[in-house]
């Protein structure tokens, strides 16, 4: 599948935008977290700016971006609404958590209801947006149990990660934030090896055969192609990446996304002067973006569409 | 909208026979004129006569080399909206742009309320949706909804375009949810069959299979054609030559 930088942007950015204002909303309901109205204001700010920003990016993939507010309308069946819905319903109770804990405007127990429906709403998103994509048959990488799960958990890591930046600029103690952090990544490492060891291993069950229902007189061999210059269904579900190719970008993500920002935690549960827990916190962020981008570029680019045995053969 | 209808009144479709088809694009060519002009217009190509020259087609035909040996053929193969029973590309649209029609079945765009998401092209295991990029929604097959209940059209033109353009009579259009239908019928006798049942759509357009070869013996004699120029001789090279002057 074509790798949409704006649909890649917006699960990336989004998602550390929701794993941010999960962990907010929880600690700030739990009273981990400082209840400081400037705290609130800058950590609030960033997550619903990157969950904004995530969602103009996916605009961006619309042909029509003007006729965008028309997808709120079919939530009985398509999950791509339902992400539209849940996302732009998650606003409510995080502006409601903002104006407890930065105006003061509504009562602690208020605060902490908006907090925990806004947890709710997020990972409602999440699993949306997943679920677009693993509600495809058509597209075997995607059509897999583990999809949805893995947004939700690499969404929660990478916001983990932004918590810890936040916490070590404001000076505050993160242990429990980088520990937190640590097990999501660490689960999400976990998964993400499974989903990438069951998918390698799973057989093509789709044939140019069944394809073009031609199996009893023997195997399918394209011979002339349809068009001379590839098509939109070709540009779009014809992407192949080199397995190669792939292959080093899997270990390079392994590495950016959970490797490195897993040690630099590690790290920082030692005591160390606020400038070097800085540091190592933005180093950590940095590394795990890189690693997120690379790690759902390959999510496109390694999923092959069923359509592909029309134009190649083989098997899908 | 994009809820599907419990059932359909008809099951408008196609009925392409693969033993007559002889690959010569005329229903690609005629659906793409008649589109362009009609229920999808425009339906819009991109750097025509550039480089890199591309388009939105609501029918494509495709020519595969099937089996081996002495037993082996060429297929040409067309492919376009099958119009599914349970099409994925109507439910998972955000809009209800995507929707099938409860009265004859036809599967068709909204291009007024199409966002250009295509999501319903990564849905289709048919590759029969594709989006236009000057218009910025997706295009398919309408099975000619402007001309089969045209009454400014003469009887016999009231049909889709394809299989109005089809020289050899392989493309077949009718009611496949009357069992008593010219093309239920043909469907039965020549036994039919759809594309990729596994995955569940349950299209409604069918494919007639190629008749049964009987112009060959066993594949297991399998005649060596012989070679009046064995690869790499003299004659070869000359030709090579010649081809190679003349194409510069």
């Amino acid at each position: 599948m074509h790798p949409a930088y704006s649909v890649i942007v917006f699960t990336t950015a989004s998602g550390a935008g929701y794993g941010l204002l999960i962990w907010l909303s929880a600690g700030v309901a739990s009273g981990l977290l400082p209840r400081t109205p400037i705290f609130g204001a800058i950590g609030l700010g960033l997550a619903l700016g990157l969950i904004t920003t995530g969602l103009l990016s996916s605009m961006a993939h619309l042909g029509r971006p003007e006729r965008a507010w028309r997808a709120f309308s079919q939530w009985r069946t398509s999950y791509l609404s339902r992400e539209g819905i849940a996302a732009l319903a998650t606003y409510v109770p995080a502006c409601a958590l903002g104006a407890g804990w930065i105006l003061g405007a509504i009562t602690a127990n208020q605060t902490a209801a908006a907090a925990w429906l806004a947890v709710c709403c997020a990972l409602v998103t999440l699993y949306c947006t997943g679920m677009i994509y693993a509600s495809l048959p058509t597209i075997r990488a995607w059509h897999h149990p583990l999809v949805a799960p893995v947004y939700i958990v690499l969404a929660l890591a990478t916001g983990g990660v932004l918590l810890c930046v936040l916490l070590a600029a404001y000076g505050r103690d993160l242990r429990i934030a980088a520990a937190v952090t640590m097990l999501a990544l660490a689960a999400g490492w976990i998964l993400k090896a499974r989903y990438w060891t069951t998918i390698d291993s799973a057989e093509r069950t789709h044939t140019a055969q069944a394809a073009t229902g031609l199996g009893h007189l023997g195997t399918v061999r394209p011979l002339d192609p349809p068009h001379t210059q590839p098509n939109f269904v070709m540009r779009e579900m014809g992407y192949q990446v080199a397995r190669r190719h792939a292959e080093k970008l899997r270990r390079l993500s392994v590495a950016l996304l959970f490797l490195v920002p897993i040690a630099l935690l590690l790290w920082l549960l030692t005591p160390l002067p606020p400038f070097a827990q800085i540091i190592l916190a933005v180093i950590a962020l940095a590394s795990a973006t890189a690693g997120v981008l690379a790690e759902r570029w390959l999510f496109f680019a390694e999923a092959e569409h069923v359509v592909v045995l029309y134009y190649r053969g083989g098997t899908a | 909208m994009t809820s599907l209808p419990a059932a359909t009144g008809k099951k408008l479709g196609l009925v392409i026979d693969l033993d007559t088809c002889v690959g010569c694009h005329a229903c690609a060519t005629s659906c793409k004129e008649w589109n362009s002009t009609g229920y999808s217009a425009p339906l819009t190509d991109q750097d025509a006569h550039g480089r890199d020259p591309h388009g939105a087609w609501l029918n494509r035909v495709h020519s595969y080399e099937v089996g081996d040996g002495g037993q082996s053929r060429t297929v040409h193969f067309p492919r376009s909206c099958l119009h599914c029973e349970t099409p994925a590309c109507v439910t998972v649209c955000p809009t209800g742009a995507s929707y099938k029609r409860a009265d004859d079945g036809i599967v068709l765009v909204n291009p007024d309320t199409c966002i250009g998401c295509k999501l319903c092209s990564w849905a289709c295991p048919y590759g029969a949706r594709e989006y236009d990029y000057d218009d910025g929604v997706m295009k398919k097959c309408t099975l000619c909804v402007d001309r089969i209940y045209n009454e400014t059209m003469a009887p016999e033109d009231r049909v889709p375009a394809c299989v109005r353009a089809c020289p050899t009579g392989a493309r077949h259009f009718g009611d496949l949810g009357d069992p008593a239908s010219a093309v239920s019928r043909l469907v039965a006798e020549r036994e039919g069959f759809d594309l990729l049942p596994e995955l569940g759509f349950k299209p409604v357009n069918k494919y007639l299979p190629p008749r049964a070869r009987k112009d060959h013996a066993a594949p297991s004699a399998a005649r060596e054609l012989p070679i009046s120029a064995a690869p790499g001789s003299n004659v070869d090279r000359f030709f090579a030559w010649v081809d190679k002057t003349l194409s510069r």
